[in-house]
């Protein structure tokens, strides 16, 4: 089975994580809807504007836009078959998704252990969920990537293993997609 | 009694001509429809040897045309219809009528139904008491799960959610005792949240309200209490006596932030619906 | 920390009629598995269904599920409607919160482990016959749906047994649903099986969605697939779209219950309408999800029982994805009484009567398609023509209540009650049963007998006019749904008795049914079914009945509609062996994963941490083991 990178979207399995794709979409849709109607519901706790950190979320960006960019490196090294760079590759993507992680926890406990948790408001509970679904798909990428790491490193860069790179990357790049969105609407717009 | 066929109150009175019209002009297409698949199917039974068989004519324009078409009439006048209903039976739209209209409040409680009359200074439970052909603006909230304010005989039906405020306005037509329930299953007393809406001559509902305010019971933010905790089948209850602003207090308790820092969300336009 | 978290014994403690129930679902375990062991059946039940990759296998898994929660909600509504009969002036031998778990049950078993189960049994059966394939296009995660779904319905069935079920209605709006007023386990048993289920279903659009589009037979471009395949098509993207709302609108009120959020709270800031909307958005959709494949079928049996062409082939192509798109702009219409304001509740009314259009134009067509053909009325097609009276009348009182003026008298009355059981058992279940009764002969190599057939279909007609007629009336005379009782001087009573009688008859059509079963299986050698007993237009009716594993020993090069009609050389085609066929192996994998889940659920109802916990790492480490295997499917 032999599949270029062009029409590894065609196959079954890239056409079926599309779609899954399209489904995770909605579920964010909710999930942003949820946030636009209850974004007001302050009640005497923060504000979108009081718990945006600006800086510290444009760190987030940059960290979790590299781990897109490592990853794209990584999908290359492997269609020319090499192996080394793409787990390389492979383990910084690791690295930085793991640092946005890491950063977003703290984000979070530093907001609960200022009485700012998502008990306290119908506003906090909806940027909780939507900030928090996002990383927690982050989560599971990670631990998606190194299972496929560990599966590269011990069955080699097969077919199959190039294609189970490319239906994740297509799973990252599609988190970084989602990021923006949150970015935009939650922080910048939180902003204003 | 078929209730939605029989109204007393002029809201009833549009929606059951609404039924019946929109039931008519579906007539036009459902009717042909059924004879014709008697038709159809008698006639084309594969005994009947002498009926035309043509087994691969599957397209026809004009037909097709026909289906398209004349259904999408309908609907267009159905839509219509629809459009200039809705607005006219809008249940926030106060009806029209040279009467100045009675308000009065509605809060849905675990499980009974309880009526403030702000301008009249009484309340009652279970029991709603109004004047014939006066326009009357109910206020509705819920101080429990959601439930549905609904007086089949006068009108529609409206959503009693806790903390918000929607609105319907009402004008009986005859005198009389109507029923009236709450439309959204709301827990274990649900089936007895029944009331009866009497609707009065002008000179009987004074003599009520004039008896209502006999009633030595008082309706304070404490009684009130009371009588919100769950019970069944309450007994008709009247009080004589309403303290001002109570039907706001109990919308604002769910507008109460957290933090003991005054809550700026008084204003209740923006919760009201 | 506690141990067994808030499950204590008092759990098991239950009213007399409760304990009935409790004591039905334990009897049928154990029987069950004790008529696996006496007949040793275990090894080949194990074999040749549980860890099979069949999509045969597990549409036939499909069914059972589906007939045997078929049976409980049926019993839940005998239930309802003995205690409406009989319950006047106060609360009759069923107590209000176990009455309304029962109503709450009663639509959750249908919708979501009778109606669904039985549409991807049906899809599983037939799809890939039709459209030329071997299987679907996931094996391993189609196996994995099924045993979630099963999940799901085996908590609702423990909730029975151990604690009680949600008492909210079946969407569980809050805040009934919230802690404040839903304390106990009820409603945490709701969430975790929907929501185990609900990932069950979303696997499977996904799967028959890449199926449809990337498995067909060479040739067999979109316009020349069955009518069936592309409403399952139409009926998947709304399970893609769908579904994911479903997952978190129940996520967010698992997160209020849980850890105390304010999604759907009455206090800071919690909005109940958004819950309302959330829920709608994705119930609207499943009701289509449900009926589009019926339609489907009966496209597929309208034509052969005809022996005509179906009418209108690309206008039934167009309505089918008229109503798809559709279906995503009516949800409002649930709520009209909520309060939305006249310009937003106009919208939704006149988009609901919108959708009436492209299906009023597949009842002409269909109904056309019969014209100048030879009607042979069989039991399949007799289902046509009940579900065409009565999903009619549905349609009407539907469109009736579209108007929001209207609704807002008719509005969770037993006239709305009425509507949506006509479309449903006068559409989805009267269309999956003529789907039964067609494909049953390709299915397991027999016929059906004919005559019980027929009895069967009006047995069920006079016990549905029976029971859902006098609804209607109800409505109209004002009765509101879910009263566990009412009140003598309403003159609701005499109704409610002869709407008691119908759902007696439909235990009786019921009954009729099983007793089909029974006498088909028993008579099965004196009525085979060879390839094409009706003399059938499409794919399926080419291979032997039953299929063999693989389907078709050569895939066929198809190039027209209704190839089987045009083309009979392909009867010979798809006999020959060619190349060598490799199938997807057995695996316990999908069965395994969906314990985990059910402990996963179990855990987190009863607040017992480490069991959710264990279930929740033991799915991970099966599905990463799993990855590690290679295999020629996924």
């Amino acid at each position: 089975m032999h599949n270029s990178n062009a029409n590894l979207s065609e196959t079954k399995a890239g056409f079926g994580m599309w779609i899954y794709i399209m489904s995770d979409c909605v579920l964010f849709a909710a999930l942003f809807a949820t946030y636009a109607v209850l974004n007001g519901q302050t009640f005497g706790n923060a504000t979108p504007k009081e718990i945006v950190d600006l800086p510290y979320a444009l760190l987030e960006t940059l960290v979790l836009l590299t781990s897109s960019f490592t990853c794209g490196l990584a999908l290359i090294a492997s269609q020319k078959n090499k192996k080394d760079w793409m787990l390389g590759l492979l383990f910084a993507t690791f690295l930085l998704g793991a640092t946005f992680v890491g950063l977003e926890a703290h984000e979070f406990s530093k907001l609960i252990s200022e009485g700012h948790g998502p008990q306290q408001s119908a506003f906090l509970s909806s940027f909780f969920a939507l900030v928090g679904t996002h990383g927690l798909h982050v989560s599971i990428g990670l631990l998606w990537l190194l299972i496929l790491m560990i599966y590269v490193a011990i069955k080699g860069l097969s077919e199959r293993g190039k294609e189970k790179l490319f239906l994740f990357s297509l799973f990252w790049h599609f988190l970084d997609i989602v990021w923006i969105c949150i970015f935009t609407f939650v922080y910048l717009f939180g902003l204003l | 009694m078929f209730q939605l066929l029989m109204p007393a109150g002029l809201v009833a009175l549009s929606e059951r001509a609404l039924i019946l019209h929109a039931l008519l002009l579906m007539m036009i297409v459902v009717v042909p429809l059924f004879i014709l698949a008697i038709v159809i199917a008698w006639r084309y039974r594969a005994s009947n040897t002498k009926a035309a068989y043509t087994p691969d004519w599957e397209h026809s324009p004009m037909e097709e045309l026909i289906w398209w078409v004349i259904p999408l009439e309908i609907i267009l006048v159905l839509g219509a219809l629809t459009w200039t209903s809705t607005h006219q039976l809008d249940p926030y739209k106060p009806l029209d009528s040279q009467v100045k209209p009675l308000p009065v409040e509605v809060i849905a409680l675990n499980w009974k139904w309880l009526f403030i009359y702000p301008t009249l200074g009484v309340a009652t439970v279970n029991e709603l008491d109004i004047p014939v052909n006066t326009p009357v603006t109910f206020a509705i909230t819920s101080d429990a799960p959601m439930n549905s304010f609904f007086i089949p005989r006068l009108g529609g039906q409206i959503y009693a959610m806790t903390g918000m405020s929607t609105e319907t306005h009402l004008e009986a037509t005859e005198t009389g005792t109507f029923m009236g329930m709450s439309a959204n299953y709301s827990g274990d007393g649900f089936a007895g949240m029944q009331f009866k809406t009497n609707a009065l001559s002008q000179s009987d509902f004074n003599a009520w309200l004039v008896e209502a305010k006999h009633s030595p019971l008082i309706l304070t933010q404490s009684s009130y209490t009371m009588l919100a905790s769950p019970s069944q089948n309450a007994p008709v209850t009247i009080y004589g006596n309403v303290a001002k602003g109570l039907y706001n207090s109990i919308i604002n308790k769910f507008m109460t932030s957290a933090s003991t820092t005054p809550s700026n969300n008084d204003d209740m336009a923006g919760m009201s619906m | 920390m506690n141990l067994f978290g808030r499950l204590t014994l008092t759990a098991l403690e239950h009213g007399f009629v409760e304990s009935i129930g409790a004591g039905v679902v334990v009897l049928g375990a154990v029987c069950t598995l004790a008529l696996l062991l006496y007949f040793k059946k275990f090894g080949w039940l194990w074999r040749e269904y549980i860890t099979s990759l069949d999509a045969k296998k597990i549409g036939i898994m499909y069914l059972v599920l589906a007939a045997a929660m078929g049976l409980r909600g049926f019993i839940d509504a005998l239930m309802m409607r003995g205690e409406q009969a009989t319950a006047v002036g106060g609360p009759g031998f069923l107590p209000p919160d176990h009455f309304a778990q029962i109503f709450t049950a009663h639509g959750v078993i249908m919708i979501f482990f009778v109606a669904m189960p039985f549409m991807f049994g049906l899809l599983n059966l037939m799809v890939p016959l039709q459209i030329g394939a071997r299987d679907v296009a996931f094996p391993f995660i189609n196996s994995l749906s099924y045993w979630l779904t099963v999940m799901g319905a085996m908590l609702v069935n423990l909730s029975l047994v151990a604690g009680s079920f949600a008492a909210t209605g079946w969407l569980a709006y809050p805040p009934l649903s919230e802690l404040q007023y839903s304390p106990g386990v009820g409603v945490d048993y709701y969430i975790w099986a929907l929501q185990i289920a609900g990932i069950g279903s979303l696997l499977g659009g996904i799967n028959f969605l890449v199926t449809i589009i990337k498995m067909r037979a060479p040739g067999m471009k979109l316009m020349r697939m069955p009518i069936f395949v592309w409403t399952a098509l139409g009926s998947m993207s709304l399970v893609v779209f769908a579904f994911p709302v479903l997952t978190v609108t129940l996520a967010l009120l698992t997160l209020d219950r849980t850890i105390g959020t304010h999604f759907f709270t009455t206090d800071l800031g919690g909005n109940v309408m958004m819950y309302v909307n959330l829920i709608w958005a994705w119930g609207h959709p499943e009701v289509y999800i449900l009926i589009l494949p019926a339609f489907g079928i009966f496209s597929e049996l309208v034509p052969v029982f005809s022996q005509k062409r179906l009418f209108g082939y690309t206008s039934m192509v167009i309505a089918t994805l008229l109503i798809v798109f559709l279906s995503f702009m009516v949800w409002v219409h649930h709520f009209f009484t909520m309060g939305a304001g006249a310009d937003v509740n106009a919208f939704f009314g006149i988009m609901t009567m919108v959708i009436s259009i492209p299906t009023g134009v597949k009842i002409f067509n269909w109904l056309f398609t019969m014209f100048r053909g030879r009607i042979v009325f069989k039991t399949p097609m007799l289902w046509f023509m009940g579900f065409l009276f009565s999903f009619t009348i549905g349609g009407v009182t539907g469109v009736l209540m579209s108007i929001p003026g209207a609704d807002f008298m008719l509005h969770n009355s037993l006239f709305l009650v009425a509507h949506f059981h006509n479309m449903i058992i006068g559409g989805v279940v009267f269309g999956f049963f003529a789907g039964v009764s067609y494909w049953f002969p390709k299915i397991f190599g027999f016929m059906l007998n004919e005559k019980l057939g027929k009895l069967v279909f009006w047995l069920w007609i006079v016990g549905f006019a029976t029971a859902f007629l006098p609804l209607y009336a109800l409505g109209i005379m004002g009765m509101t749904r879910r009263l566990d009782y009412v009140d003598p001087a309403s003159g609701w009573h005499a109704l409610l008795i002869v709407a008691g009688i119908g759902a007696c008859i439909i235990g009786l059509a019921i009954l009729a049914q099983i007793y089909q079963f029974y006498v088909s299986i028993r008579d099965r050698k004196l009525h085979p079914a060879g390839d094409d007993p009706w003399n059938g237009r499409t794919l399926e009716w080419a291979v032997s009945s039953p299929p063999p594993e693989y389907n078709f020993a050569t895939i066929p090069h198809i190039s027209e509609r209704d190839p089987l009609w045009y083309n009979p050389d392909l009867k010979k085609i798809v006999h020959e062996k060619s190349a060598p066929i490799e199938m997807p192996e057995h695996t316990a994998m999908g069965f395994c994963i969906a314990i985990a889940a059910f402990l996963l659920g179990f855990g987190m109802i009863w607040q017992m941490w480490w069991l959710a916990l264990l279930g929740l790492v033991a799915a991970v480490l099966l599905v990463i083991v799993y990855s590690f295997i290679d295999h020629a499917h996924a």
